[in-house]
């Protein structure tokens, strides 16, 4: 188990590396960060200042290689725009994403499963099919429009609840929280809203569809045989056999929330690094996108890493040799 | 073993009366009727073989008496009764109590019939804890004790194993602590030995045998494996599309079979201690339930079909022996 690790390990490393390559290399011929920066009027003697400051006057694999070693110690340079440490503006918009994804996948998830679960077991059932009905709009209504029709109702008709920011926050060292004012979690609402109901009703279906396969095979059959209670046929056996898939589709949707989220933090303003990353494009901010490009694919390396070891935990067959 | 005959309809205390049972499944395009009138009783202790070619309607008999049959099919008629008690019309929750308690269930496949991500153990805990009121420790030791007996080496030490770390047979036999482990009076075995490597499944065969007798337990053996039947059973039915076409104890079938249809499976099995010059087979193919005849189902393939057999169903009626659903046997009053 321990030795599986590592070795999963060891393969993210040249994963990372090549991501590194491809954002910076991608981003190397993106935009010209030197005029957006001096402006129209710069004379080329204030370009070539400039380029030489930011060091774009290097050979191409010595600016990769500058980058990586940078990276290593998360030094990913000053942003271009705001002329603060990379490493420091993703710390600070960090928590809010966070926070955000966490709460929408653990809605995602703590709605998702037991609507699959009702959904697989009553599959013809009048209140099943309304909800899968209903999940056919979850699918298929994009984040955008989904997180404006809801400031629309909540906020701007009804005024329930806040249509942009993230409320009050509360700083315990260098993390600031929403989750502790009464404002911070009003905010919440919305965002978590708009960004989990994809993956709400994506996990759901997942889980119904899983959950109609395992009911049909023998082993449910013959718990049913053995006069095992419903209840622990579908929670105890079915339940559990239905897991690797939705932890396999999951840990991949946990990314993709964190990818979503730059569409929702738009809409509700949210002071997250999707915002950050939104407003570094609009201005070829290079090293915010290259060290957002990294610090995603390092997020999507741990989580498979904690998908693989969560299989381990479900299915005893893996355990035993590979 | 007793070899009396039992009156399907007679007021004898069986442990198991299956009355006209009919199965039917509702499609698109009309009703199939699966089961057209099954009717045979299960003595305590006693040992029913069940045989029949594929889709004759065994195994969707067992499902019916264990409560467990595939929707859409539904018992449309007929009766089934435990002890005298019916339980073809119990409430779930009240069937529950008579599976796996009362009725035991093996079925074919021990690679896919156990949970792959429960150990055993914990299966035969559950199970037994499910109905049985002892405590999480009790039920450990019963669970040992019951894996001890079906021939698991070390169960003490395998109790906690999952059941890909067995091999097909150990599989087999913790399904059968699993059917046994609660004690019940019948189980019902649907092809336990089919999936099995030829040199295990004797060694199910005779491992079912012993318990059964040691426990009491009554078992209705579904199989295609004429051998089986022989070997092991008091009785047994044959199957033909939906219909019992002839049951008698076993040593009557085989030695001298009555329904047309029963002689040509007997002609077709290879015997060890005759030479015969060639196999007979039966012509044709069970009918799809969809396409029926009418009358005896076998009259199309029937050497001896009369024109009465087009025509009218044939009951089950005393033939030598045993009993036959066959035109030949008493007079036919149509």
């Amino acid at each position: 188990m321990i030795a599986q690790l590592a070795s999963r390990l060891l393969q993210a490393i040249p994963v990372l590396l090549v991501v590194g390559f491809l954002s910076f290399a991608i981003f190397t011929y993106v935009g010209d960060p030197v005029s957006i920066m001096l402006g129209q009027n710069a004379t080329p003697a204030m370009r070539i200042a400039m380029r030489h400051a930011l060091g774009l006057d290097q050979p191409f694999l010595v600016q990769y290689w500058r980058f990586m070693a940078r990276a290593i110690h998360f030094n990913f340079g000053l942003s271009y725009r705001l002329a603060l440490p990379v490493s420091q503006l993703l710390l600070q918009r960090l928590p809010a994403t966070t926070e955000l994804v966490m709460t929408s996948a653990v809605l995602a998830l703590a709605v998702g499963l037991p609507l699959g679960v009702y959904t697989g077991i009553r599959p013809n059932g009048f209140v099943s099919r309304s909800i899968m009905a209903g999940s056919l709009v979850g699918v298929s209504l994009p984040t955008f429009l989904l997180g404006i029709l809801l400031i629309l109702f909540f906020s701007v008709l009804l005024g329930w609840l806040p249509s942009f920011g993230r409320g009050h926050v509360v700083d315990f060292a260098h993390w600031s929280t929403g989750f502790l004012t009464v404002s911070g979690l009003r905010s919440l609402i919305l965002p978590s809203i708009t960004l989990g109901l994809f993956q709400m009703t994506l996990i759901m279906r997942l889980v119904r569809t899983e959950m109609l396969e395992v009911l049909r095979s023998d082993y449910i059959k013959f718990a049913r045989a053995r006069g095992l209670a419903p209840r622990v046929i579908y929670f105890g056996h079915a339940l559990r056999n239905t897991l690797v898939p939705v932890i396999t589709i999951v840990g991949l949707q946990i990314g993709g929330l964190i990818g979503f989220s730059i569409v929702t933090e738009t809409v509700f303003q949210w002071p997250g690094m999707g915002l950050l990353l939104v407003q570094s494009i609009q201005n070829a901010d290079i090293p915010v996108m290259s060290a957002y490009l990294l610090l995603i694919a390092v997020v999507f390396v741990v989580i498979n890493l904690i998908v693989d070891i969560l299989y381990y935990v479900v299915d005893p067959r893996l355990r035993v040799g590979r | 073993m007793s070899a009396a005959m039992r009156a399907p309809a007679g007021e004898h205390a069986a442990l198991l009366e299956v009355r006209d049972l009919r199965v039917e499944f509702p499609t698109r395009r009309g009703v199939l009727r699966a089961l057209d009138g099954v009717g045979f009783t299960i003595a305590r202790g006693e040992v029913l073989g069940v045989v029949g070619e594929s889709g004759a309607g065994k195994s969707l008999t067992g499902a019916a008496i264990i409560g467990l049959l595939e929707p859409p099919g539904r018992i449309a008629g007929g009766e089934i009764r435990l002890d005298g008690t019916r339980i073809d019309n119990l409430p779930q929750r009240a069937m529950r109590q008579v599976r796996g308690k009362r009725i035991g269930a093996i079925f074919q496949d021990p690679l896919t019939t156990l949970n792959p991500l429960l150990s055993i153990g914990r299966q035969l805990i559950e199970t037994i804890r499910t109905h049985l009121p002892l405590s999480e420790g009790e039920a450990r030791e019963r669970a040992i004790r019951w894996l001890e007996e079906v021939g698991i080496p070390a169960a003490r030490q395998r109790i906690d194993a999952y059941p890909h770390e067995f091999s097909g047979g150990m599989r087999q036999r913790v399904v059968i602590a699993l059917a046994l482990c609660a004690e019940p009076e019948l189980v019902v075995a649907d092809e336990p030995t089919t999936a099995l490597d030829v040199s295990i499944q004797a060694q199910i065969i005779a491992l079912l045998k012993r318990l059964a007798a040691e426990h009491g337990t009554a078992v209705m053996l579904v199989t295609h494996d004429m051998g089986v039947i022989a070997e092991t059973c008091d009785r047994v039915a044959v199957m033909y599309a939906g219909r019992i076409a002839e049951i008698g104890p076993v040593r009557e079938v085989v030695k001298h079979p009555s329904h047309p249809y029963t002689v040509g499976l007997m002609g077709s099995i290879p015997a060890l201690d005759r030479k015969v010059a060639r196999l007979t087979q039966i012509d044709g193919a069970m009918p799809r339930l969809s396409a029926i005849p009418s009358g005896c189902a076998f009259n199309p393939r029937c050497p001896k079909a009369m024109a009465v057999c087009r025509e009218a169903k044939p009951e089950l009626r005393p033939a030598g022996a045993t009993l036959a659903a066959c035109h030949l046997y008493g007079a036919a009053h149509v």
